[in-house]
């Protein structure tokens, strides 16, 4: 299976043949920072493609056909658009807290991002509390949104603002837990530790029971982490107009619109390096000719394809189900799914504990 | 037996017969009729159904047009006053709530104040507007009221006038709507869940709605006061661009009210057609409602399914009458063209594609947890309430109300067809949602009896070509697609029509969007907003 690791390290000793060390790090930094928001704009750029078709396929419409060949340039054309759309100045804000808030939401997404191994020797950083790290600056997007809602100093993104809040805050519980279910199985934090664990098969497979549990907790936790339908309160558009984002225009606007898309991406990764076998291929013991087979095919197609599909359930959710009420989706998180989620944990410490798992 | 008991009891009243007992009463026993008429157990006038504020020249005054739903018979309740300054009438809003609106509404175009009414400021109009438009003495010069471009000022106290015990001396009052500390959002006027440009003010405790008030008039274009200066077939245009999306049965109404005046019997022929084309129209209503109600909920993809639907039921209606939405097909004697060749066989295309879809509706949406968690139990409103705010139509059924005019009065060929009334009685927002849907394929029903059977004949009667109705007042109402919509027309022998009400289906609904959403979450105000189905430019007029 091909390595991404050669290419870093060939650019590595590249660098360093005829640079200092301590500026062959700075321009690596700065390369590696490069191609993350490269990576991020055309992730996102793809997703909002994705979006708009599959929702069109769902809704009996053809979606965008105009700009390029099936309207495949329709989403460049609109990131032209949204950055060269005027920032509407507005009276009445906290302005400095007003311009942050963005910042803050994208900041979080784009570090979340890059925790991510995206294949093979593809990971920017791999460190012992890789997914810890990873929960613990994705939350930091929440400020950002709290920060939103509060200096438009505009009632409706205030509420959503305060919806957001509960709403992240509780679901953060359960992602935090699910996770802690791998993390019990797998014994460790560090992220390419948990896929190579997989090799011999995926955890959704290999932890049966409690493993499937804790991927469709995730699954749901993760929807309402990203603030995406059924559980777009925040942002209800029959309800609140456009929630916390409604005073935002241009690219203040767009920034928010990226971070929700990377953040859909970020959730859909997370599932598929904890529970899909990340960048691994699908392996089953005992079929060695069938495992080689698979070892063919490039890991980064592996790991783009499992996060397609996850991306897809994802947005058959949103363009299936109405919206939740604000109560109901509360008493979801703290009456059915943290308590399943609690005791989802104590099985998997059992199957752990008396080897139960394949 | 109604008349002798009010001619005993009120001796000085003057009653007039006609097709309608009309009763005429002084301002001092109005109250006492009006109550009377209500709570006698053989009268039992219970329902209010349409209230009319008049300038008879020498006096003002209202007339109502009383319904008991028990006895289902009717009469008209007048009263006036000579006084042309200050005209002041009693209040009957704490006896039909229904009136709580309609008297604003009086007050705000004839400035008749009610005394003891909660609430009399002006209902459409702005608050700075000069005169009373539908006084026959109004200044309609544009000079008095220019296009004023600021915006009107929102008041948090109403006035309200109060009867004082010495010697009939009326004092104001100040009412406090909203407090000054109270959290109060506006929903509308431009919003996506108040379907067109109403303003509710909401006050909000958290998520929890304290108190809602209902801020109308965005499109108040004076249809009533237009219909005025129109020749009788020229008022049919406007009906059309009240309730859009009961166009057809609007115009029904009017045409109706016009030939019982006229005494003009129409074809059987005819009589079909229209039948046929209210019912697309229910049909097509229906789907946008269940479509629209959807997307308040948030499932988009149900939206469009709706739409992909209501578009057949257009395409129909587009080929025989040239129009989608405003069909200007009714006319005083028949309709304006044959139906088109295709139509039958249209229509029973579309009788055997929809019901696989209305299934395909409830698995994707009415089967759905989420939209069964949103919908039951939430917005509760009691037959009782139903009939004394007026809300008639589905919302009304919904609550255990018979008020299918269809059913109690047929018009058309009604009378003819096998239907049934679907009445369910916990009156919350999902029975609203499953009586339209179950009217759905009721429609279906009515429209598969009638397509094959339409007789051959004129599709209109010759009229002469200046309509003047005989002098008198004339009411006829239909079951519009949200409740029943009523015609009032009083003539004086003229081509044009001395004063036209509506009866809109709309305005009581609207009306208990308070009483329902107290209590709830902003997010229940929108569902229930969404299943009692109100179309702004109805209420507005």
């Amino acid at each position: 299976m091909f390595d991404f690791a050669t290419i870093t390290h060939w650019v590595d000793e590249l660098l360093r043949s005829f640079l200092p060390h301590a500026t062959a790090t700075l321009v690596e930094c700065i390369l590696i920072g490069l191609c993350l928001l490269l990576g991020y704009a055309l992730i996102a750029l793809v997703l909002i493609y994705a979006e708009r078709k599959v929702c069109a396929f769902f809704q009996c419409r053809i979606g965008p056909n105009r700009v390029g060949p099936y309207g495949t340039i329709q989403s460049v054309a609109d990131m032209i658009k949204m950055l060269t759309k005027e920032l509407i100045d507005i009276n009445h804000i906290d302005r400095f807290l007003f311009n942050l808030a963005p910042f803050v939401v994208i900041i979080a997404s784009v570090l979340a991002f890059g925790c991510i191994p995206f294949a093979k020797g593809l990971h920017v950083i791999d460190f012992n509390v890789g997914i810890f790290f990873l929960i613990a600056v994705s939350s930091i997007g929440i400020v950002g949104i709290l920060l939103a809602g509060w200096a438009s100093n505009n009632k409706y993104s205030l509420i959503g603002a305060m919806r957001s809040g509960a709403q992240m805050i509780s679901y953060e519980l359960s992602i935090g837990l699910s996770i802690l279910t791998v993390v019990v199985f797998t014994g460790s934090m560090q992220l390419s530790t948990i896929v190579e664990g997989q090799a011999d098969g995926w955890l959704l497979f290999k932890g049966h029971i409690p493993a499937c549990i804790a991927f469709i907790v995730y699954l749901i936790a993760g929807t309402a982490e990203t603030n995406r339908g059924p559980f777009d309160l925040p942002e209800a558009d029959s309800e609140l107009t456009a929630g916390y984002h409604t005073e935002y225009s241009g690219m203040h606007f767009g920034f928010f619109y990226l971070a929700e898309y990377l953040n859909m991406f970020v959730v859909a990764s997370v599932a598929t390096t904890l529970f899909l076998g990340g960048w691994m291929p699908l392996h089953v013991p005992g079929w060695e000719s069938f495992n080689q087979i698979m070892d063919y095919i490039p890991s980064i197609f592996w790991f783009f394809g499992k996060t397609g599909v996850v991306i897809f359930i994802i947005m058959w959710f949103k363009w299936t189900f109405p919206r939740l009420r604000i109560d109901q989706l509360l008493r979801l998180e703290w009456r059915y799914l943290l308590p399943l989620n609690l005791l989802n944990l104590f099985l998997m410490v059992i199957v752990v504990v008396f080897k139960l798992h394949f | 037996m109604i008349l002798e008991n009010i001619k005993n009891k009120f001796p000085e009243a003057s009653i007039e017969e006609g097709a309608l007992l009309t009763i005429t009463v002084e301002t001092g026993r109005y109250r006492e009729l009006a109550l009377y008429l209500k709570n006698d157990g053989g009268l039992a006038f219970d329902f209010l159904i349409c209230m009319t504020g008049m300038d008879w020249g020498d006096s003002l005054g209202v007339i109502s047009l009383l319904q008991s739903t028990r006895h289902e018979h009717k009469l008209f309740l007048k009263t006036f006053t000579t006084n042309r300054e200050n005209p002041e009438l009693p209040t009957v809003s704490d006896i039909w709530e229904t009136a709580n609106l309609n008297e604003r509404e009086v007050y705000d175009f004839l400035g008749i104040r009610f005394i003891n009414h909660p609430d009399m400021r002006r209902l459409f109009l702005r608050n700075d507007w000069v005169g009373y438009p539908l006084r026959k003495d109004y200044d309609a010069n544009p000079e008095v009221n220019p296009v004023r471009l600021y915006s009107e000022e929102t008041f948090d106290v109403t006035p309200s006038f109060e009867a004082t015990s010495h010697g009939g001396e009326v004092s104001e009052k100040e009412n406090v709507l909203f407090e000054e500390d109270e959290y109060v959002v506006n929903i509308g006027p431009q919003h996506p869940a108040t379907h067109g440009v109403l303003r509710f003010r909401v006050s909000l405790e958290g998520e929890i709605v304290k108190k809602v008030d209902v801020n109308c008039g965005y499109i108040h274009r004076g249809i009533e006061k237009m219909c005025e200066s129109l020749t009788y077939p020229q008022t049919l245009a406007l009906t059309d661009r009240l309730d859009y999306l009961a166009a057809h049965q609007n115009r029904h109404a009017l045409c109706m009210c016009i030939e019982e005046a006229l005494g003009l019997e129409v074809p059987e022929r005819v009589k079909y057609i229209r039948t046929i084309m209210d019912e697309l129209n229910r049909l097509s209503s229906h789907l946008l409602f269940w479509s629209t109600l959807c997307m308040d909920m948030g499932a988009l993809t149900a939206f469009f399914y709706g739409f992909r639907d209501r578009e057949k039921v257009l395409d129909i209606m587009e080929e025989t009458t040239g129009g989608r939405l405003i069909q200007n097909y009714n006319v005083i004697g028949g309709v304006m063209a044959d139906i088109h060749p295709n139509l039958i066989h249209r229509v029973k295309e579309f009788l055997k594609y929809l019901p696989p879809m209305i299934k395909e509706y409830h698995e994707v949406f009415t089967g759905n947890v989420i939209a069964q968690q949103r919908l039951k139990g939430v917005g509760i409103l009691t037959r009782e309430n139903a009939i004394a705010y007026g809300a008639s139509g589905p919302t009304g059924r919904a609550a255990g109300w018979s008020c299918d005019v269809r059913k109690h009065t047929p018009y058309g060929v009604y009378d003819k067809v096998d239907f049934k009334e679907i009445i369910h009685t916990e009156g919350d927002s999902f029975s609203r949602y499953i009586v339209r849907v179950e009217e759905i394929m009721e429609s279906l029903h009515i429209l598969e009896q009638l397509v094959d059977n339409i007789p051959e004949g004129d599709y209109a009667v010759k009229t002469k070509p200046l309509i003047k109705l005989p002098e008198g007042h004339y009411f006829k109402s239909v079951e519009a697609s949200r409740g029943e919509f009523g015609v009032y027309i009083e003539s004086r022998g003229d081509k044009f029509p001395y004063r036209v009400k509506f009866r809109s289906p709309c305005l009581p609904l609207v009306s208990i969007v308070d009483q329902l959403a107290r209590g709830n979450k902003i997010a229940d105000l929108i569902a229930i907003g969404g299943t009692l189905d109100y179309v702004v430019p109805d209420l507005d007029r």
